[in-house]
This record gives structure tokens, C-alpha cells and sequence, in this order.
């Protein structure tokens, strides 16, 4: 491949040279992983290759309205995808839909208010899409946390209920935790990024030809960007799933076992 | 009367637990006593609506517990659950934290006195503690909502007999040194006789005799 952006079809089918190795260390190994990487590589190649051709469609056209219809299909197809992540929490999916809307026009509608990003779509599809995707994992480990922890912690909330606790201030220490939990990952490799990973924008933008400063501008805005989208998605779709476990009457669905 | 139970009927899991329960309990000391598994800890979780019965009613000094404020009613009927279940932090920071729940700054030293504990436990760990100075550690907390009337849940039953008299002795000393009605579950009935004046008997979900503890359960 040279310097620039136009990658041929033959230099995509080269790197499966090192899908080979996956599935021959699956293989040696017998970590059974053979049938799930072939899986992996069909779809992702499918996947990607149909949404750069809504991209692309999308660019072409270049009008808002697309941009909306393709992060509301994201937004649902994340929550979705989310949803079996946190199996635990009932009725989980309108938290989810709700969060991840909220977290990717919240947003993108702060990005482009600051001057950050033109109103267009070649920013807000790219854009959009990292935050719902970002904003998903968060939800679904904060949302499958917060099914764990009402299971394991039954007791410590009926506990603090029947000394007259309302069900948000018994759940308040594992609506913390689960927050945490789910935004963890991104603070996490937000402070490591350039030391011990090259973030995605970046390593693009770098084998694309571009400036390294303007590589490194354009992945802290991301970073940045995805640190205020994660914690929204977060936030949001716990404080709205833990209502689940408890009925009106500030008591827990499932009480803990006697 | 503190609480009347009409017909009260519950299920858990499929399971009928309580069926066409009907008794009553008085103000003062009672015992809910029964085996292991005939619905005792299932009724004593409706007298303050952690759960509400399927069938029949509740009432808590003649009025339904679904016509109170369910909240206001916790603190006035408080559960101390079976196994200690305390926050993380100190002794001190769960009884702040109990009476913060209601406003109320309380005297964290008079409230372990109460319970049973002195002064140093204030500062330890809560989780650290043995079980019964937990369970302790959980009526400290209890009180500093300032309840009138206590639902014990089978409190001394993970407890050495040591511990159990303990508890026992400061349960007894607490009624006594503030006006507050007791209502505590036991399989035990040396325990219900020792610790009750009146007591309701269960035994498959079924309340099969009630009165004065002296005359079910002579010594």
C-alpha cells in the first residue's frame, strides 16, 4: 500500500494473511474460535462495506435529514445490540434508546454549537457513529453491572428501604458503581492513549498522509468528545433502567432470598 | 391494636407462603414464632409494605398500610432484617446515614448505648465486626430513624448463645428505656416466651393459635 488514501480491494485480501494466523492459533490452541473469526471477518467485511456505501450515498446527497435517519437507525440497532449485554435489567431497551439518543444529539449538538464541527455530514455521520458506538458499550457494561449489583446487594437495599429509604436513595451506591463501571474503560484508555496505544482517528488520519499535529487535534477532540458522550449514555440509562427493579410503593420486584 | 392481619395471602415463587392468615398483634412485645419456612419472615415484611399481600389486607393501628405514606410508615415501623446488611463505612457512618435519611442528627453514642454497643464501636468498621455485633450495629441504625415500633427478623438466629443473650438483654433494656413496640420473629419458642407477651403461632403459612405468651407457652 502507498502513502494516501486509496486502498485496493488486493491490499484488503493481503491482511487476511493475518486473519489466517488468528484462526491458526485457534486451531493449535483448540480455543475453538475458527467457525466465530470466520464469522467475524464475512460480516465485518459485509457490514462495513454496505455502510460505506450509505456513507457514501449519504455524502453524495449531502443533506442533514440523512445524517438524523442513519444515527436513529444506529441508535436503535445499538440499544438493540445492548440490550442482551444487560439481560439482567427488565425492559432495558427504551433506557437504552433513550440514553444513546440523548448521548449522540447532545453530542454532536455541543460539538457544533462550540465551532468544533461544521454542521455537515462528512463530521456528523463519522462522529455520530464513534459516540453511539462508544456510548452502547458503556451503556450495556454500566446496564449489566447494575443487574449484577441489584442481585448481589438485595439485601443492603430492602435493608435500607425498611428504614423508609425512597428506591433512588437505595440505590444510589449501585447506581455509583455501575456508572463507574461503564465509563471506566474509556478513562482508563483516554490516559494511557499515545503511550501504550495509537487510537483508531488517529492511526487513520496518520496513514492517510495527514499532519501528525492535526491527527493528534483531531483524536483529543474525539477522546474528549466520547469522555462527555459515555458519561451521558451512562447516566442516563441507569437512571432510568434501575426504576425497573422497584415498584411504586419504593419496594424491590425481586426481594432477596430468605 | 398495632397490627391486623385479615385473610392475608401471598405466594412466592408459585409457592403459596401465607394463606388466609388472619391474626392480630397487640402494642408492646410480640413473637411471630414458627418452623423454618411456614411464612413468618414474608409476614413480618408486609406489616411495613417491603412486599404487599396478594389477597386480605394489612392494617397498622386500624388503617390499611396501603392508605399510609409508605415511606413515613417505614420509619414509623422499621425492619431489621435477619442477616446484617450495613453500608460500607463505620458503625457511625450508617447510623448518620439512617437518620440523615429523615433529617435528623442523631447522638450516635446514645444509639449504640441503646443497642448494646459502647462508644468505641462508633469509629470501626462495620463490616469488620462479628456477625452480632452487626446485628447490633443494625438496631443502632434502626433506632436512629427513630421508629415507634420494631420488626426484628429472627435477630439472633446466626449468634452463639453469648450473643444471642446479649442481644436479647439489650432488646429488652431498649423497650424499656424508650416507649417502642417489638414485634420479633423466632422458630425459637424459649426465645418467644422469654422475649414476647404476646405470640402468634404459624406453621404452613397458617396462623394456627394466638395469645398471651404465659398461656401458649408455659415454661
Amino acid at each position: 500500500m502507498t502513502a494516501g488514501i486509496d486502498v485496493s480491494l488486493g491490499e484488503v485480501a493481503a491482511t487476511l494473511a493475518l486473519v489466517a494466523v488468528a484462526v491458526g492459533v485457534s486451531f493449535w490452541q483448540r480455543a475453538g474460535l475458527e467457525e466465530d473469526i470466520a464469522i467475524a471477518v464475512v460480516r465485518s467485511f459485509i457490514q462495513l462495506t454496505a455502510i460505506g456505501f450509505v456513507i457514501q450515498i449519504i455524502f453524495d446527497e449531502d443533506t442533514l435529514a440523512l445524517v438524523i435517519l442513519l444515527i436513529a437507525v444506529m441508535v436503535v440497532f445499538g440499544a438493540f445490540t445492548a440490550r442482551h449485554r444487560a439481560r439482567h435489567v427488565p425492559n432495558a431497551f427504551w433506557p437504552l434508546v433513550i440514553a444513546l439518543g440523548i448521548a449522540a444529539t447532545g453530542t454532536l449538538g455541543i460539538v457544533v454549537a462550540l465551532g468544533v464541527f461544521e454542521p455537515e455530514p462528512r463530521f456528523l455521520v463519522p462522529v455520530g457513529g464513534m459516540v453511539v458506538g462508544n456510548s452502547m458499550t458503556a451503556s450495556a457494561v454500566a446496564l449489566n453491572r447494575l443487574g449484577d449489583e441489584v442481585q448481589s446487594s438485595a439485601r443492603e437495599i430492602e435493608a435500607t428501604l425498611a428504614l423508609g429509604a425512597t428506591s433512588t436513595q437505595a440505590a444510589a451506591p449501585i447506581v455509583r458503581r455501575s456508572l463507574r463501571s461503564g465509563m471506566i474503560a474509556l478513562v482508563d484508555s483516554t490516559k494511557t492513549t499515545g503511550l501504550i496505544f495509537f487510537p483508531g482517528t488517529m492511526v487513520g488520519m496518520l496513514l492517510a498522509g495527514a499532519d501528525p499535529e492535526d491527527a493528534v487535534r483531531l483524536q483529543l477532540i474525539l477522546l474528549y468528545t466520547l469522555l462527555g458522550s459515555v458519561a451521558l449514555a451512562g447516566l442516563i440509562s441507569i437512571s432510568l433502567a434501575y426504576r425497573s427493579f422497584f415498584t411504586p410503593a419504593h419496594q424491590l420486584r425481586e426481594p432477596p432470598e430468605p | 391494636m398495632l397490627f391486623e392481619l385479615e385473610h392475608v395471602a401471598m405466594s412466592r415463587g408459585g409457592r403459596e407462603v401465607l394463606r388466609d392468615l388472619s391474626a392480630a398483634l397487640p402494642e408492646g412485645a410480640s413473637c411471630v414464632a414458627g418452623p423454618s419456612g411456614c411464612g413468618k419472615s414474608t409476614l413480618l415484611r408486609l406489616l411495613n409494605r417491603l412486599a404487599d399481600p396478594e389477597g386480605g389486607k394489612v392494617l397498622y393501628r386500624g388503617r390499611d398500610v396501603r392508605d399510609l405514606d409508605v415511606l413515613e410508615l417505614r420509619r414509623e415501623v422499621c425492619l431489621v432484617p435477619q442477616l446484617p446488611a450495613l453500608l460500607d463505612g463505620t458503625v457511625a457512618d450508617n447510623v448518620r446515614y439512617a437518620a440523615g435519611l429523615w433529617d435528623r442528627t442523631p447522638d450516635v453514642g446514645r444509639m449504640l448505648d441503646l443497642a448494646g454497643l459502647d462508644a468505641s464501636y462508633a469509629d470501626r468498621t462495620a463490616s469488620k465486626l462479628s456477625v452480632g455485633e452487626q446485628q447490633r450495629a443494625m438496631l443502632a441504625r434502626a433506632l436512629a430513624v427513630e421508629p415507634d415500633v420494631l420488626l426484628l427478623d429472627e435477630p439472633t438466629s446466626a449468634l452463639d448463645e453469648r450473643a444471642r443473650d446479649s442481644v436479647e438483654a439489650a432488646l429488652v433494656d431498649l423497650c424499656e428505656r424508650v416507649a417502642i413496640s417489638r414485634v420479633m420473629v423466632t422458630h425459637d419458642l424459649d426465645q418467644a416466651r422469654r422475649m414476647s407477651d404476646w405470640v402468634v403461632r404459624l406453621d404452613l403459612g397458617h396462623a394456627v393459635e394466638q395469645g398471651p405468651a404465659r398461656e401458649l407457652l408455659p415454661a
